[in-house]
């Protein structure tokens, strides 16, 4: 399997075997409620994996760039898609949106949880995660 | 247990004064409110007062007066208007003053708000990889809720297209040249499927309000409205909030719902009494989904409302009737009172060209933001 990158954060999610990567939960030992990310908490939350696919519950673009901080990337700016995607029926995640225009994005259109290379303003590269449109949708 | 009135308002025109450190804002609006019910400070028994930007409330007695008096700082982001006044509404309804006033002042610099992540509880990745955007929540609660119930890019024009027109007939208002529907809708796109003009700006002003016991409002014979009602709540579970990495898959209502809800059971009235409204309105799609939260319509309704005219001044529900946050920017700490001010010359009859005729005696105003706060209030004249 290819190394990427660093992780932008390590707690943000592990690669299977077959490389790809599945994000980093909690569940509420006590309620069973699955919170994302994962809290470091481990007598109040177990570790789980969240489903890799789903479907997108809404979106937008980021037009302009954000400040920073918090906004670590690069000067050079490229508008971006963001959305929430249901993953099964555990909860809803948001995260950047790749692999289509960005303009083409419609709610319930079915999403697949990809590592996407993310450069920062220093010019280092690091790993964050995305979601992108599964078989036809895909660009 | 007293009822409580509101028996003067004073307030800095909203947008930006260079001139003017948001401190001096909101000693501006307590003068102009103190000289309009022909009060002095040191009549004032109390004080509630915020921002959420520019300083200490308190420390503007080295302007007004050292009266002594009790003066509270309200910090609660996107509510410190709102709590300044429930702070005021309970201090006179309990008996322990019977004249006070609420101040609300801001001064943000340009451009989006640019919050920390470790201030709000969640990890820098959250930031550093542009997910930490108000602006974004917005466009995805709205786009949502578009697709869910047959809301069109049009309404959410036609709603700008509103609070411009009315923010020309306020003398505080910011932007006060009415844009029309096609420049609105044809806009540089800021956050899908919202335009430049959709979107309320960061922004400078400041609100203060006197209010009294009915005893002493009698006693002092000014236009009064009786406050009916003033609600704060925070968020239930399964909301959909501002900075939410993740959102629960059972969907809940909203602190909106709640703090209506309270609103109306506390004033005993339902939202078919109201005359006149202003609803937090971030940007288009916010009023339009605050309609249906603050039980004005069901979901989806509002598209046939917008399209009647309804929610204009010459309509069945007027709603933001001074532009909203859209004509007048959104200084935090200064917004919610804003509202409650625009709903006292409503129904005081003093709201010049953008009086809402036939006289209305219930006014409703709703405040809203992060991380997911809500105050509502209901007067009555």
């Amino acid at each position: 399997m290819p190394d990427l990158p660093p992780l932008i954060d390590a707690q943000l999610f592990e690669r299977g075997a077959d490389g790809r990567p599945s994000l980093l939960a909690g569940r509420e030992r006590d309620t069973g409620r699955v919170v994302f990310p994962l809290p470091d908490d481990p007598e109040r939350f177990e570790t789980i994996t969240l489903p890799r696919t789903g479907s997108l519950w809404s979106w937008t673009v980021q037009r302009f760039r954000p400040k920073s901080p918090p906004y670590a990337g690069s000067e050079a700016f490229e508008p971006y898609a963001v959305g929430y995607v249901a993953l099964g029926d555990m909860i809803i995640v948001e995260g950047r949106l790749t692999g289509a225009a960005l303009d083409s994005y419609r709610i319930d259109m079915p999403m697949m949880l990809v590592t996407e290379p993310f450069v920062m303003a220093d010019g280092e590269t690091r790993t964050t995660f995305a979601f992108a449109p599964i078989g036809n949708d895909a660009r | 247990m007293s009822d409580v009135f509101i028996i003067g308002a004073g307030i800095h025109p909203f947008g930006r004064t260079p001139a003017r450190s948001g401190l001096q804002q909101g000693v501006y609006a307590v003068r102009q409110a103190l000289a309009g019910a022909g009060l002095e400070w040191r009549d004032m028994q109390f004080a509630f007062g915020g921002s959420d930007a520019a300083g200490k409330a308190d420390t503007m007695v080295s302007e007004l007066g050292l009266t002594g008096i009790q003066f509270i700082n309200v910090a609660n982001g996107c509510a410190t208007g709102g709590s300044a006044m429930f702070g005021a509404y309970s201090t006179i309804k309990s008996g322990e003053f019977d004249l006070g006033i609420a101040i609300g002042f801001d001064k943000h610099p340009r451009g989006a708000f640019d919050p920390k992540p470790a201030e709000w509880g969640l990890p820098e990745w959250y930031g550093e990889t542009g997910l930490m955007l108000t602006t974004q929540f917005f466009a995805m609660k709205i786009q949502r809720y578009m697709a869910m119930h047959g809301i069109t890019s049009n309404s959410l024009a036609a709603v700008a297209e509103k609070a411009f027109d009315n923010g020309v007939l306020a003398d505080h208002a910011w932007r006060r040249e009415p844009v029309d529907r096609e420049t609105i809708l044809n806009a540089t796109m800021v956050s899908d499927p919202l335009t430049k003009f959709m979107f309320c700006s960061p922004a400078e002003g400041a609100v203060a309000l006197i209010f009294a016991s009915e005893r002493r409002a009698r006693e002092l014979g000014l236009p009064a409205v009786r406050l009916r009602a003033a609600a704060v709540r925070s968020r239930p579970p399964g909301s959909f909030e501002v900075f939410a990495p993740a959102l629960d898959i059972a969907r809940g209502s909203s602190p909106t719902v709640i703090a209506s809800r309270a609103a109306y059971e506390m004033a005993g009235v339902s939202p078919e009494d109201i005359d006149v409204a202003q609803l937090q309105d971030t940007e288009t799609g916010a009023e339009i989904m605050h309609m249906a939260e603050n039980g004005f319509c069901a979901d989806g309704e509002q598209e046939a409302w917008i399209a009647e005219g309804r929610t204009r001044i010459q309509g069945s529900l007027p709603v933001n009737t001074d532009g909203g946050c859209l004509a007048c920017g959104e200084p935090i700490g200064a917004s919610g009172l804003r509202q409650v001010y625009e709903n006292y010359r409503q129904l005081t009859g003093n709201a010049g060209a953008r009086q809402v005729p036939g006289a209305p005696r219930l006014g409703y105003s709703h405040v809203y933001g992060a991380p997911g706060v809500s105050a509502v209030a209901i007067l009555e004249r």
